[in-house]
């Protein structure tokens, strides 16, 4: 019998070897080939770190970078202030409208980025002539492409604390709204807020579809418009958003398991 | 009707969120599906009825076939790396590796995505040099990485990761007890897979391959980087339409092609939703 | 009973505001400016005086290295002291007037466009009226005469390559020999750019079509394609200095854009195929900054302006009227690129039928 299982070990041993080898090669060859061709020289009159560079030096790039990150500290902000009041709503007081506000928060994931920039037009022209012009009214559209991912994250950590009876124990002791869910909710739920958060930076510095086809100059449009004039430059851009994605979503899978330590 | 009013206010606490949703996300599904029938104003199926020219036909079956070739390989290799790692220790470093690599990989679309690839093996990429240098080989011949075969090598590699993290949950719900049961029964490896454990995890595969499909369907900022020549996919003719400086008047057709997307990405999220339920009660 | 009336207003309300944020807010801009500055000076000093006041110039899709719009801006910069801003370099002339609509009413909509003939015609609509100083020496050919748009410089269509890559070309059907294989590239998507547009109507005068017929040309890409000679690639100044795309149809002050850059470059005009086109000025009818735009236009065509344009290898729109006057700037003007034969050039209706016919059959080029 153990002889059996060693074996069944065995073979899965040498199965997740090759697979985990296999599929890695495929994942790892580009992103070498990438770092590699941003510092290539080959027939070219350039430095070796020119297209590094160039994310400090060159005004777009630059420019574009801190577009990308104010949009993503504007949509986190935003989505905090839309999502979680609302859900701890429907955890204290509209409990029937619990379902349905998941299946709004997850419609974002059936309904294409594309189509949604096709329709989208006159409602930015309403948030550029009321509200403000220029890049930061991407926030508006990108707090929508980040519903999804972040409700399940504070899905997740409010369903860990018994969100009613906390608030109702701290409205007998006299407390406002504001202070319940600043004060008694929000510190009970920070890896999901941490995790939420880091979701949607993830997201917004990713995101391409609705900058380009609006017309405004994030990161992920500079990157392309930069591979016109200065193709290592734009690979290095493109490997240093997907390792900051990389180290941003590491911190996160740690944020998780502190959480699960602290809590056992 | 004290109990109604009460419930009515506090229902207005919800207020600010589904205003919010209506103005952003329910307004411009509205308009695209009203503006698919109509142009400046007047009802008309014109748009419509261009979806159905050889032309936009041909585009649909080809991002079609691109959203089911990458999702039934990204299913298959990505089924593959999820029972690797679910053999793993549970709490192991490799499989936390796994997990969070793929969690990045997944989103790892778009613009960045599509230069790594031209790094790697596009006309001028760093492997494509490589080889022609040791081995004489074009790679990138005529650039068949900037069209549609290029597309489908490209969506595969996000693909891989999200099956991955999409299907893992489900390979998690395997009892060993299963196993067991079988093998006291006299089955060998095979059977045990073709009797027991392949039906029960056919459902979350088969979902799983659906969602790999919306998601390869509804990708645009890939195609958008890479290929710059011909539109073979729907996204990329809603580009075409919302910006050719030599066909003009052609813009209502965008919101029709749009209207289409949503249809098909629809009726596949159904289909997800049925096989969804039908997995988790199996693995409860 | 009691609940219901309440309830229903809230719906209504909330209808009519979900109906008003599907339609366009009013607009911000007023937009309005003068319909010419007039030969006068005081005409001229008040438009300046204007134009300084607003500061900033909205331009849109110009490349510096695209007919040395890089120098003229700085020199339009310099002399007046305005700032141009510079939106989508790397824009077609469709994403200008989508960038006008999109953001009509903002102060960040342009203010002058820079577009091919289809789009000029098909968005009169959009444009302000305009006569520069020097309009009567803008040929009647190349302007609209309400002076909504006018032609601003021209070229014809060629073939830039590298010679030390590739054999060199002396005709266009050369293109489809072994040598070139997976070489060419085209300036862009016919269906989607004009100067791709006319690069097909170059090749189908070289194979027996004419501005009516796109036909040959289309057939002639579709052997390219089967030989593997066509590469799906845009070509930019970097893919031509990168050796990426070694030989390119393009119009000859892109390609001539290249001769100092690159050690080998030859642009070649099929003497047999000349085909060529102007792109041209407008103005936006609800410009942020309407004296500015105006003002930019007096620049573009007063000879210093036409001048630095002559500097990027094209034949700028005064060119012959400068040429009788001696105010050419004769060096510059020699540099051209020499074309022998009659030059066609097609009309807005000519370009319409053509893309017709490629948003049909272009797709049997790239095989769908």
């Amino acid at each position: 019998m153990s002889t059996r299982v060693q074996r069944m070990e065995r073979t899965q041993r040498i199965y997740r070897i090759v697979v985990l080898l296999l599929v890695g090669a495929f994942i790892v060859v580009p992103l070498f080939a990438s770092y590699k061709f941003s510092v290539r020289t080959t027939g070219l009159n350039v430095g070796k770190w020119d297209g590094w560079k160039a994310l400090g030096q060159d005004p777009e790039l630059r420019g574009a970078i801190k577009v990308s990150l104010q949009l993503a500290v504007l949509t986190v902000a935003g989505m905090i202030v839309l999502l979680l009041p609302t859900m701890v709503w429907t955890r204290v007081r509209v409990p029937w409208a619990r379902r349905i506000v998941e299946f709004v928060c997850l419609l974002p994931l059936t309904i294409p980025a594309i189509v949604l920039v096709v329709g989208i037009a006159n409602v930015q022209k309403w948030v550029n002539y009321l509200i403000a012009e220029g890049p930061m009214s991407l926030t508006f559209p990108y707090i929508i492409l980040v519903l999804p991912y972040c409700y399940r994250a504070l899905d997740a950590g409010l369903s860990t604390i018994d969100v009613p009876t906390l608030s109702e124990a701290a409205r007998s002791l006299g407390a406002s709204w504001w202070t319940v869910i600043t004060r008694v909710i929000l510190p009970n739920i920070t890896s999901a807020v941490l995790s939420a958060a880091f979701l949607a930076v993830a997201l917004v510095l990713g995101e391409f579809t609705f900058a380009s086809l609006l017309s405004y100059e994030n990161l992920q449009v500079a990157i392309l418009q930069v591979s016109q004039t200065n193709a290592r430059a734009s690979v290095a851009a493109s490997l240093a958003s997907l390792a900051f994605a990389f180290v941003i979503l590491f911190a996160l899978s740690f944020v998780g398991h502190r959480r699960k330590e602290a809590s056992s | 009707m004290a109990v109604s009013r009460r419930r009515i206010g506090a229902g207005l606490g919800l207020v600010p969120f589904f205003a919010y949703v209506a103005i952003f996300l329910f307004v411009p599904t509205v308009v695209v599906a009203v503006n698919a029938f109509s142009v400046n104003g007047r009802p008309t199926m014109d748009a419509v009825d261009s979806l159905f020219t050889s032309t936009l036909l041909r585009v649909t079956v080809r991002s079609l076939e691109l959203s089911f070739i990458t999702a039934v390989i990204g299913a298959v290799v990505g089924a593959l790396v999820a029972y690797a790692v679910v053999t793993a220790k549970p709490n192991g470093v490799l499989r936390r590796a796994v997990t969070s690599a793929s969690g990045v990989l997944a989103q790892f679309g778009g613009v960045t995505l599509a230069f790594a690839f031209i790094a790697t093996i596009g006309t001028n990429g760093v492997v494509t040099a490589f080889v022609a240098d040791h081995g004489s080989i074009n790679l990138a011949g005529s650039g068949w990485l900037y069209s549609l075969n290029g597309l489908i090598l490209v969506y595969t590699y996000f693909q891989i990761p999200l099956m991955v993290i999409v299907f893992l949950p489900a390979l998690d719900g395997i009892r060993p007890q299963w196993r067991e049961a079988a093998e006291n029964l006299g089955a060998s490896t095979w059977q045990y897979w073709r009797h027991v454990g392949i039906p029960l995890m056919l459902p979350a595969f088969l979902g799983s391959t659906l969602l790999l499909f919306t998601n390869a369907f509804s990708a645009y900022a890939t195609a958008a980087a890479l290929v710059s020549q011909g539109a073979p996919i729907i996204p990329l003719q809603i580009r075409g339409a919302l910006s050719s400086e030599t066909v003009l008047g052609h813009q209502n057709v965008s919101f029709a092609l749009a209207l289409e997307m949503m249809v098909i990405v629809a009726v596949a999220m159904v289909g997800y939703a049925r096989l969804q339920r039908r997995t988790s009660g199996w693995l409860r | 009973m009691k609940f219901h009336r309440p309830t229903t207003a809230l719906v209504a309300a909330a209808a009519v505001v979900l109906a008003m944020a599907a339609c366009s807010p009013p607009s911000k801009n007023k937009g309005s400016g003068p319909q010419s500055a007039g030969t006068g000076s005081a005409g001229m000093q008040t438009l300046i005086a204007n134009a300084k006041k607003e500061g900033t110039l909205n331009a849109i899709a110009l490349p510096n290295d695209w007919a040395n719009y890089g120098s003229v801006i700085k020199a339009f910069e310099k002399k007046y002291g305005i700032t141009v801003h510079v939106a989508n370099p790397a824009g077609s002339s469709q994403d200008e007037i989508d960038t006008i609509k999109k953001l009509s009413g903002t102060s960040r909509a342009p203010d002058v466009v820079d577009v091919g003939l289809t789009v000029a015609a098909a968005n009169k609509d959009l444009f302000a009226p305009y006569k520069v100083a020097t309009w009567a020496q803008i040929p009647n050919g190349i302007k609209d005469p309400s002076g909504l748009f006018y032609g601003d410089y021209g070229g014809v269509m060629s073939i830039g390559y590298d010679a030390s890559k590739v054999p060199p070309i002396t005709s266009v059907d050369d293109l489809l020999k072994p040598a070139y294989k997976g070489k060419v590239a085209l300036n862009g998507d016919p269906t989607q750019s004009s100067s791709a547009q006319y690069g097909v109507i170059m090749t189908s005068l070289a194979n027996g079509g004419s501005l009516d017929d796109m036909a040959p040309g289309v057939e002639f890409f579709k052997k390219l394609k089967a030989a593997g000679n066509f590469l799906p690639i845009d070509p930019t100044s970097a893919t031509e200095e990168s050796g990426q795309t070694p030989v390119v149809i393009d119009w000859n002050y892109l390609a001539a854009g290249e001769l100092g850059k690159i050690s080998g470059w030859k642009v070649f005009v099929p003497s047999n195929a000349l085909v060529g086109g102007y792109y041209n000025q407008a103005i936006n009818k609800d410009a942020p900054h309407p004296n500015a735009a105006r003002l930019w236009m007096e620049f573009l065509y007063s000879d210093e302006g036409q001048n630095l344009w002559l500097n990027g290898s094209v034949t700028p729109a005064r060119a012959q009227a400068m040429q009788k006057a001696g105010t050419i700037d004769a060096a510059a003007f020699k540099k051209l690129p020499q074309v022998g034969g009659t030059i066609q050039y097609p009309t807005a209706a000519q370009l319409n039928t053509g893309a017709v016919y490629l948003q049909k059959h272009w797709a049997e080029v790239t095989g769908g």
